[in-house]
């Protein structure tokens, strides 16, 4: 396959993935911020900015950050390089651009997900409006993974969209429980409390493992366990934990001249996740940890770019 | 006027019989039914076409016409014999020119005419490639008259479109009137991108066995970008742009992801002067640095050959019936419409009295841009070609209008006449072959006789019939 393909490929998938969690990452403000003080709500709306590295873009385009603006300049703004909107379109693009290397539905749900974009409304998308549109990102995001998966021959196609997919899931994921580090509690003496509690439930929300959640745990949601859950453990599809076993198993699948970069460091980041120990992680502070992570899957996806894609 | 389905007012040609009598049986409803149907299905396959001077990336879809037209057999063996003919002819001038240009000496063709032409090439001369065929791919105009015969409008020796409409129109018509296929012996087209992908394979560089063919196609946003992916889809190969490709060693190599893999045969849809910035415009981005050496190397085929433009071009076109008669001893079973050659003095004269009676054409010109069709011009616009001519009189070539034939079409009222042209496509590897078919273009506005898509054009299926 041309590398130019593969990379058409890689980013149709990487978009669609971002489109949705973007979705999920506003989802989990919006149910936060609904129950925050005057005090923290500021920061609370900052939290989705900072971890997309959007803060900048933001003040160009507005003064004053509330649920309405962010959601705004989140959602639909065209001018907004990682915006649901541009996220869809880009996708839509690649595929435009790809459609005799894909299949015919694969290319038909994106373009008809693109047309029926144009029926969401910038200026009504707030309260239930915007819940409903992140809904349906959601599921447009579901059905494209699906039909790919249902549809696409087990050859370069498929395996470069594997790993956009979950390189991408890989950060996301990475990303939204970073948020709960940017989330401020009122006092101190709420840490552990009702407010805490609900910051962490949304958040488990968010990634669709609150019910995973009671059934692996049986338990409160104490913070520990959540981080144990969507860091370490292999069964929860939107962990660490399962994002780097599906990048080891598409990147199994490729070959490539000097690809060995790129697969050793997937195999030191699957090996680390592994064999960690949520309690050592704890230890040496969860956002310092993520951070590096999110390091280090960039890195990853910039060999995977060098040893497949084409020059960077 | 020749209507290709009625003789005399009223009477039927005998091979349109079975579809007369369909017609007359078809509901209103039923017709417009699946016209809508056939709509909705080039919609959501996406076979369109990108717009120029349009808002950037707008697509159209060529309006699809339901009523075929039919030829039947013993017209299209002349048809056959004819193209093939004339194609022939062209690829033994084009190797003429390039090397020992025995036709310039034999003072058939003016030599300047030749050798000052912009499309000539002067890298290739001397060139040697495969089978010495340059023109791999050829587009062949073909126009009937009121007299009832068919003459050649245009040679296309470039990259010429269409062919994809040729295949998506017959899959159409089976689709959606399965019945008169039950009535008709309909030659098959489907085997063209098998023909296509043979004749590529045949201009690998000698001794490759297995060639790595692939289509060049300048990106989606040109115009027969659809095409290009789909020819490239059918053949099973790459579609490239030319940042997939490099050069070293002078071999020309792509890149992919699993390394770089070695390319033996370019179909390229992209013009001579954007093919090498290392050769030809150095403004160009669409292009391969260094491709034109690996070509003179003989290191990859390309189709069709570098320099093929200066034997398509509409003054070049006058020359053919001669190049026929010099190459090959025969006479030429296909005619020639008569052209005025504006850069003779007698010619221009002649035409300059007569422009309201005549179509002028630009000789680089294409897709129905840049002629005046004197009949249905204005006065302003006969005028203000007269300065152009005048002013650069070698640019333009002038014919008779011809009265096309017209062949029943739906239009918004119903059935009508409208006027129709014919583009078969001439292969050529080792031997020249094509498909019994070709692209049949309809001018969907009353009267009118520009049939090109980029100017309202539609198309229809084209059945041979034995």
């Amino acid at each position: 396959m041309l590398s130019r393909v593969g990379d058409l490929i890689y980013w149709m998938s990487r978009f669609m993935e971002r489109a949705e969690n973007m979705a999920r990452i506003l989802g989990v403000t919006s149910n936060v911020v609904l129950c925050s003080t005057p005090e923290t709500q500021q920061q609370n709306l900052l939290a989705p900015l900072t971890i997309t590295a959007s803060t900048r873009g933001f003040f160009e385009r507005h003064e004053v950050v509330s649920l309405q603006t962010l959601i705004d300049y989140m959602a639909l703004d065209e001018t907004n390089p990682s915006s649901i909107y541009t996220c869809i379109r880009l996708a839509r693009d690649n595929a435009h651009a790809v459609r005799w290397q894909i299949t015919s539905e694969m290319w038909e749900t994106l373009n008809a997900t693109w047309i029926e974009l144009a029926s969401f409304k910038r200026e009504n998308l707030e309260g239930p409006d915007a819940t409903r549109f992140f809904d349906w990102v959601k599921e447009r995001s579901h059905l494209f993974r699906g039909v790919t998966y249902g549809t696409i021959m087990r050859g370069e196609a498929f395996n470069f969209s594997r790993l956009g997919t979950f390189i991408e899931r890989a950060d996301d994921t990475a990303r939204i429980l970073d948020v709960k580090y940017h989330i401020l509690l009122p006092r101190v003496e709420d840490v552990g409390g009702a407010l805490d509690y609900y910051q962490w439930a949304a958040l488990l929300r968010s990634v669709s493992s609150f019910e995973t959640y009671r059934i692996i745990y049986r338990d409160q949601i104490r913070p520990i366990n959540v981080a144990e859950l969507l860091i370490l453990d292999r069964r929860m599809p939107r962990s660490l934990a399962a994002c780097l076993e599906q990048i080891m198993q598409a990147l199994d699948r490729v070959r490539g001249q000097n690809d060995q970069p790129a697969k050793r460091l997937a195999a030191e980041l699957q090996a680390r996740l592994v064999h960690g120990d949520i309690e050592e992680i704890f230890g040496g502070g969860l956002h310092e940890y993520l951070t590096d992570f999110l390091e280090d899957i960039n890195e990853l996806g910039l060999r995977i770019q060098r040893a497949y894609l084409g020059a960077l | 006027m020749y209507d290709e389905m009625y003789g005399k007012p009223g009477e039927i040609r005998g091979h349109y019989a079975a579809l007369e009598r369909w017609l007359s049986t078809m509901p209103p409803d039923v017709v417009e039914e699946k016209r809508r149907e056939a709509d909705l299905l080039f919609h959501r396959v996406g076979i369109t076409f990108a717009v120029y001077g349009d808002e950037a990336g707008s697509e159209r879809l060529i309006p699809f016409d339901a009523i075929p037209r039919i030829i039947p057999v013993d017209e299209w063996d002349v048809l056959e014999r004819g193209v093939k003919q004339r194609v022939t002819a062209l690829n033994r001038f084009l190797h003429d020119i390039y090397h020992g240009q025995d036709i310039l000496r034999a003072g058939v063709i003016p030599a300047e005419h030749v050798l000052t032409h912009e499309a000539y090439q002067v890298a290739m001369v001397g060139v040697n490639v495969p089978n010495d065929v340059y023109c791999h791919i050829a587009g062949i105009d073909i126009v009937r008259n009121d007299d009832g015969e068919y003459y050649v409008l245009e040679d296309n020796l470039r990259t010429p479109s269409g062919v994809s409409y040729m295949l998506e129109n017959r899959r159409m018509m089976m689709r959606l009137f399965p019945e008169l296929f039950e009535q008709y012996n309909v030659r098959p087209v489907e085997h063209y991108p098998q023909l296509l992908l043979e004749a590529l394979r045949n201009n690998a560089p000698q001794g490759v066995r297995e060639p790595t063919v692939v289509v060049l196609t300048p990106g989606q946003y040109n115009s027969a970008y659809f095409e290009h992916a789909f020819l490239a889809q059918q053949m099973g190969v790459e579609l490239v742009e030319a940042a997939d490709l490099f050069v070293r060693d002078a071999q020309i190599y792509m890149h992919t992801t699993s390394g770089h893999q070695r390319v033996d045969v370019i179909y390229r849809r992209l013009d001579d002067p954007f093919l090498d910035p290392l050769a030809f415009r150095p403004d160009s981005v669409l292009g391969v640095p260094g491709l034109l050496a690996a070509y003179r190397a003989g290191n990859v085929g390309i189709a069709n050959a570098i320099g093929t433009g200066v034997a398509d071009d509409k003054s070049t076109y006058p020359y053919v019936p001669e190049m026929i008669r010099f190459y090959l001893g025969e006479e030429p079973i296909l005619r020639n419409v008569p052209t005025w050659q504006l850069r003779k003095p007698e010619d221009l004269a002649y035409a300059l009295e007569r422009l309201p009676e005549l179509v002028v054409k630009e000789v680089q010109g294409s897709g129905g841009y840049g002629m005046l069709i004197g009949p249905t011009a204005s006065r302003e616009q006969i005028e203000e070609f007269r300065q152009r001519i005048q002013s650069h009189p070698a640019n333009y070539i002038a014919q008779p209008t011809l009265s096309l034939s017209t062949c029943p079409t739906f239009v918004q009222n119903g059935v009508a006449p409208r006027h129709v042209d014919l583009r078969p496509f001439v292969l050529c590897g080792r031997e020249c072959k094509l498909v019994p078919g070709g692209l049949t273009r309809v001018a969907l506005n009353e009267g009118s006789l520009v049939v090109n898509s980029s100017q309202g054009g539609g198309t229809k299926d084209t059945w041979v019939t034995a």
